[in-house]
């Protein structure tokens, strides 16, 4: 399968590449505008967050609680670091694996439901995520934890693999590079779930589970095992945005991110799985360049939503712009 | 005791009409509404305008809220939804729809109304005491008439007009309704219209009590899609158990865990989902919706 792409495809993914990589940082020092790194680097972790919901899109399921793990993950890390003194590197995946870990209890019941049902429901989850933050002693409650410290370097036997970042001058371009390192990694590792035998099944639950499952689909296992993966995502980009704004707050995440986590997925298209790169792009770089008109900066960006999707329905990446397009 | 059981009853009936406009809007386009919210606060804010502000009487400034809604609902659907529906590959599209539509109502209203608490003189004065024991201002005991006799009035309508015939056959199939002769376009504006206006006469009610701000309407949102799921979505009958239902949990929740922080709604959400883990379709719904 990892053989399978075409030249086209690997040109695509060379480009992206080298723009991300080389092409960003040479245009900011060009002109000056550092602030932009602040906003790539959420669009890259936001764009992670969103990849689970889009995994989830993937079954057939609607998520609209992926705040709630983002959150979650944005928790666990912050508590690790500050009371626990871990190092961020480490709590990193442990608090996707918690994200993932709560993400089994709690899809148990809940993947049971379908459709609007599983949608509402997950609404509710980053509501209750939220009031849990504000309710028990560990999170501290609506202060939040501030003052993370800034990540640590690692070594393994004295090479180092990371610097300090406390020790750096610029944090901006360092946590710019980690949260696009951390995106490709994650977008790869979707493109290969849903181009494996798992992926195979994935769709086959997302056109008809009840047909998948009486040729064999553990659909159950499936739904948990996605779902878990998916929270994962969600966990690993809380936390890092959590390291990134060094304090966390019940408020980090709430209905509207969720929310907007989906709309991410819709936006870029639910068929393409690079999709949800692009539409937190679009949605949050918009919302930043809207940011000159105040108080009608809402009502600039609803319109434009609204009008897109009306005259868009299928997503951005429905208009065709030549093959080649699909990275 | 009494106390808890009234204020569950209050809570309960003005739960159950939000919740009534949401699974309506539901049942007839499968259409889960995100701007509920926001439309119940347009509503409040309509007749504190009329009321408040301009000194209408109060039933008049009910009717504009409720006059203003079924407009802005009936447009919504004209221009959008209908479209989208018809042009959408997968009907999960009208979700994107809905919550664009909820930022910008959202948008609308801070810009026409501010962002600024505002409440209304209260339409009837004194408090109702019952020994002690339950209390209650008499404006409260009046909002929860109206809002009892609004449900009432609505499921008259749904059950005995030709209207309410349409709409609910339109709800059991579309296509089979459209082949009886009901102009399902026609009655589906209608129906969001409905929709919408219940909301905005929830919030005209609710803004002579807990008056109304520009933050309601998400939680207000939120809420509502719990009694859906409890009572089951697009039932009738199941939005007015729901959202007594939650009315009760509430008051309950109020009473007795108030001393233990804010976490009634905690509980309520992890009764939520073990109900829901026992009967995925809620209490009156049709098994996967």
């Amino acid at each position: 399968m990892m053989m399978g792409f075409s030249k086209k495809q690997l040109v695509g993914v060379g480009v992206f590449l080298v723009a991300i990589f080389v092409g960003v940082p040479l245009l900011i020092n060009m002109t000056g505008r550092w602030d932009f790194y602040f906003t790539l680097t959420s669009v890259a972790l936001l764009a992670i967050a969103s990849a689970g919901v889009w995994l989830t899109f993937y079954i057939g399921r609607i998520n609209i609680g992926q705040g709630a793990f983002a959150l979650i993950g944005a928790y666990v890390s912050a508590i690790l670091v500050v009371k626990a003194g871990w190092s961020f590197w480490i709590s990193l995946p442990a608090a996707g694996l918690i994200a993932g870990l709560v993400a089994v209890l709690i899809g148990l019941p809940i993947l049971r439901l379908r459709g609007v049902y599983f949608a509402m429901i997950t609404l509710v989850l980053t509501q209750v995520v939220t009031l849990t933050a504000l309710a028990l002693p560990i999170t501290n409650g609506a202060k939040g934890i501030s003052n993370i410290p800034l990540p640590s370097g690692a070594s393994i036997f004295g090479i180092p693999l990371i610097p300090d970042f406390g020790a750096m001058e610029n944090t901006k371009l360092a946590f710019y590079l980690t949260a696009c390192i951390l995106m490709v990694v994650t977008y790869a590792a979707l493109y290969r779930l849903v181009n494996s035998r798992l992926g195979h099944l994935c769709r086959s639950m997302q056109q008809n589970e009840e047909l998948a499952s009486s040729i064999g689909v553990n659909i159950a296992y499936i739904r948990i095992v996605i779902f878990a993966i998916s929270s994962f995502f969600g966990g690993i980009g809380g936390a890092m945005f959590g390291s990134i704004a060094q304090s966390v707050y019940p408020s980090t995440f709430v209905v509207a991110d969720s929310v907007n986590f989906m709309l991410n997925c819709f936006l870029g298209g639910l068929g393409y799985v690079f999709g949800p790169i692009l539409g937190t792009l679009v949605l949050y770089f918009g919302w930043d360049l809207l940011f000159e008109l105040g108080k009608y900066q809402m009502l600039v960006y609803s319109i434009i939503l609204i009008a897109v999707i009306r005259f868009l329905p299928n997503g951005l990446l429905s208009i065709r712009f030549g093959k080649g397009n699909n990275k | 005791m009494e106390q808890i059981l009234a204020n569950g009853v209050y809570l309960g009936s003005q739960y159950a009409m939000i919740a009534l406009g949401l699974t309506l809007i539901f049942a007839l386009m499968n259409v889960l509404n995100f701007a509920h919210g926001q439309m119940y606060v347009i509503g409040g804010f309509v007749t504190y305008t009329f009321y408040g502000q301009w000194g209408v009487p109060f039933v008049l400034a009910l009717v504009m809220s409720c006059v203003t809604l079924a407009i802005l609902g009936a447009l919504i659907e004209r221009y959008l939804f209908a479209p989208v529906i018809k042009g959408s590959a997968r009907e999960e599209s009208t979700m994107l729809l809905a919550a664009g539509i909820a930022f910008f109502l959202d948008a609308l209203i801070l810009i026409v109304f501010g962002e600024k608490q505002r409440g209304v003189p209260k339409i009837v004065d004194g408090v109702f005491n019952y020994d002690f024991r339950l209390i209650m201002p008499y404006d409260r005991i009046l909002i929860c008439i109206l809002a009892i006799l609004s449900i009432v009035a609505f499921i008259g309508l749904m059950q005995y007009t030709k209207t309410g015939r349409a709409l609910r056959a339109l709800a059991q199939d579309r296509t089979a309704a459209q082949l009886m002769g009901v102009n399902v376009d026609r009655y589906s504006m209608i129906g969001f219209a409905l929709g919408a206006m219940l909301a905005g006469l929830v919030g005209g009610l609710l803004v002579t009590i807990t008056g109304v701000n520009l933050g309601m309407g998400g939680p207000t949102s939120i809420k509502a899609f719990m009694m859906v799921m409890i009572g089951g979505a697009g039932v009738i009958s199941g939005a007015i158990w729901g959202g007594i239902i939650l009315g009760f949990m509430e008051a309950f929740g109020l009473a007795y865990l108030a001393q233990y922080g804010d976490i009634t709604y905690l509980l309520i959400f992890i009764s939520l989902m073990i109900f829901l883990a026992i009967r995925p379709q809620g209490l009156m719904g049709k098994p996967w919706g």
